[in-house]
């Protein structure tokens, strides 16, 4: 086009109403928008979130001191104490997560031999302090108890990957 | 009762509610005018806008004033106190005392006075000096850029906004606000006049420093522009005397080149509503404009504006206050006011 046409193109602010009618049309349309605390998109199976630590059927903690877990953690956020229990089979006698250095990467829940440590679909642990988010074995345990029908059913979806 | 208000106290209560009666609605419109363009906005970027404080996120605007009322106003290490205080002042009063000619309806004025556009272009041009000083005061670099900015622009687009006004005028003989409206019983403005009037609405939104002119506040470049310093109800000073001239502009708009408060249908079951309304709702699609070009167009660089203000507003509106001037005269239409 030649430079006084586009001139002329110019002056009616045609690129200008252009625009104008993209954004309404998009006005119209409708909105993306999901309505957070009170809709919530699915999670995939695999969503890395809070860690829980699971138990036996029979009520019996999965974990055994491997200590895999510390071992792999790349924030180094887990730390593991051991010692035979009374029944002599070997268990943590402390097993703390320290959320605020805890990248989510996953690789705790792969190292585990016996599915004791994941990371369950909750993402909405948020404390007021810090303090709160410094998890003992306790805690993560009472976490497994809350989560486990849940925990199952992913780890059941996931298998076939694994 | 009548006596009682000619009285000297009769007629200074008047006045006082005359006052309120233009000044509280004005607030109220200012406080949904943000929710509305949060709204507007999030519809045109598929986002929902404000919907959880109160049905349709209705109490939004209280939220947000409760909050600028208990936040502590900041000074700046080295601004001048009472400048500073006196700005944001300066900004919302004038945004306010403007409004004090807008006719709502016929005849319904605080002050029909027969200077009215006279004195609403000295009132917004006046607005330049709340930028200006704040700027100077707040003794930070970011807030005298912008305010450097934003004067420049306002000189601007003051010119051809200029020109503007003076063909409506000729078109009407009179600077009456109220008359300009009735000149518009026939056709409004907007339509023999249709360049001018995209050219005064485009002036309009630099003259408020509204999107695509916020190069006074130019979040990506200098921070917030002039009012980078200021926090809590010096702030919120500023913000309701930004939307409450975006309210005056499209107030002017209306009154100019959209026949004010005059039915767009001239026939009867149209004309039974009062002009209130339709003036409420010319402003409300002005006002939509407002926001829906915000949501469109990025900012301007700053040569651009300058060059857009006088080297195309300037020329078209100069050369279309000649040609109007001529056809009036030539066809003998001039009005003899």
């Amino acid at each position: 086009m030649t430079r006084l046409g586009r001139m002329a193109w110019g002056l009616v602010l045609w690129e200008i109403l252009c625009g104008l009618a993209l954004t309404l049309r998009y006005f119209f349309k409708p909105k993306a928008t999901i309505n957070y605390p009170y809709e919530k998109n699915p999670t995939s199976p695999r969503f890395k979130g809070e860690h829980a630590l699971r138990r036996y059927p029979n009520g019996e903690e999965r974990c055994i001191a491997c200590k895999l877990c510390e071992a792999v953690c790349p924030a180094q956020a887990i730390t593991i104490e051991a010692a035979p229990r009374d029944d002599g089979s070997r268990r943590t006698t402390r097993y703390d997560i320290d959320m605020t250095k805890c990248i989510y990467c996953g690789l705790c829940e792969e190292a585990c031999p016996v599915d004791a440590i994941v990371e369950g679909p909750n993402f909405e642990f948020a404390t007021e302090t810090r303090e709160e988010l410094l998890y003992n074995k306790a805690k993560l345990l009472d976490n497994g108890d809350r989560w486990e029908p849940e925990l199952a059913k992913r780890l059941e979806l996931d298998a076939p990957y694994r | 009762m009548s006596v009682f208000l000619q009285t000297n106290l009769g007629i200074a209560i008047l006045t006082l509610l005359e006052s309120l009666a233009i000044i509280v609605p004005l607030l109220l419109g200012v406080a949904y005018l943000t929710w509305f363009e949060r709204k507007v906005m999030g519809a045109i970027q598929l986002r929902k806008g404000p919907n959880v404080v109160g049905p349709f996120g209705l109490w939004q605007p209280f939220a947000d004033a409760i909050k600028m009322m208990f936040k502590e106003t900041i000074f700046p290490t080295g601004a001048d106190k009472v400048l500073f205080t006196i700005a944001p002042m300066i900004t919302f009063g004038l945004a306010v005392v403007a409004w004090a000619v807008i006719p709502v309806n016929d005849h319904w004025a605080v002050a029909n006075i027969n200077v009215g556009i006279l004195y609403l272009f000295a009132i917004s041009s006046l607005g330049v000096y709340g930028i200006i000083i704040a700027g100077w005061a707040s003794n930070s670099k970011y807030a005298f850029l912008g305010a450097l900015r934003s004067a420049a622009q306002m000189v601007s687009y003051e010119v051809s906004m200029g020109f503007v006004i003076v063909t409506v005028l000729i078109c009407v003989g009179s600077l009456n606000l109220n008359d300009i409206v009735l000149a518009q019983r026939h056709i409004w403005f907007a339509i023999p006049l249709l360049p001018l009037f995209v050219i005064f609405f485009i002036s309009g939104l630099a003259e408020t420093n509204r999107a695509p002119f916020d190069l006074a506040e130019g979040e990506t470049e200098i921070v917030a522009g002039f009012f980078v310093e200021y926090s809590a109800m010096t702030f919120a000073l500023f913000f309701l005397g930004e939307y409450a001239n975006m309210i005056l502009i499209s107030a002017m708009t209306t009154t100019l080149f959209l026949g004010g408060w005059l039915s767009p249908i001239p026939f009867a079951p149209f004309t039974l509503i009062p002009g209130v309304f339709w003036f409420l709702l010319k402003i409300l699609v002005c006002l939509f404009v407002f926001v829906w070009v915000r949501a469109t167009l990025p900012r301007f660089r700053y040569d651009q504006i300058m060059s857009l203000g006088w080297k195309v507003f300037l020329p078209i509106s100069l050369v279309w206050l000649v040609l109007t001037a001529g056809f009036l005269e030539i066809f003998g239409m001039l009005p003899h006011a």
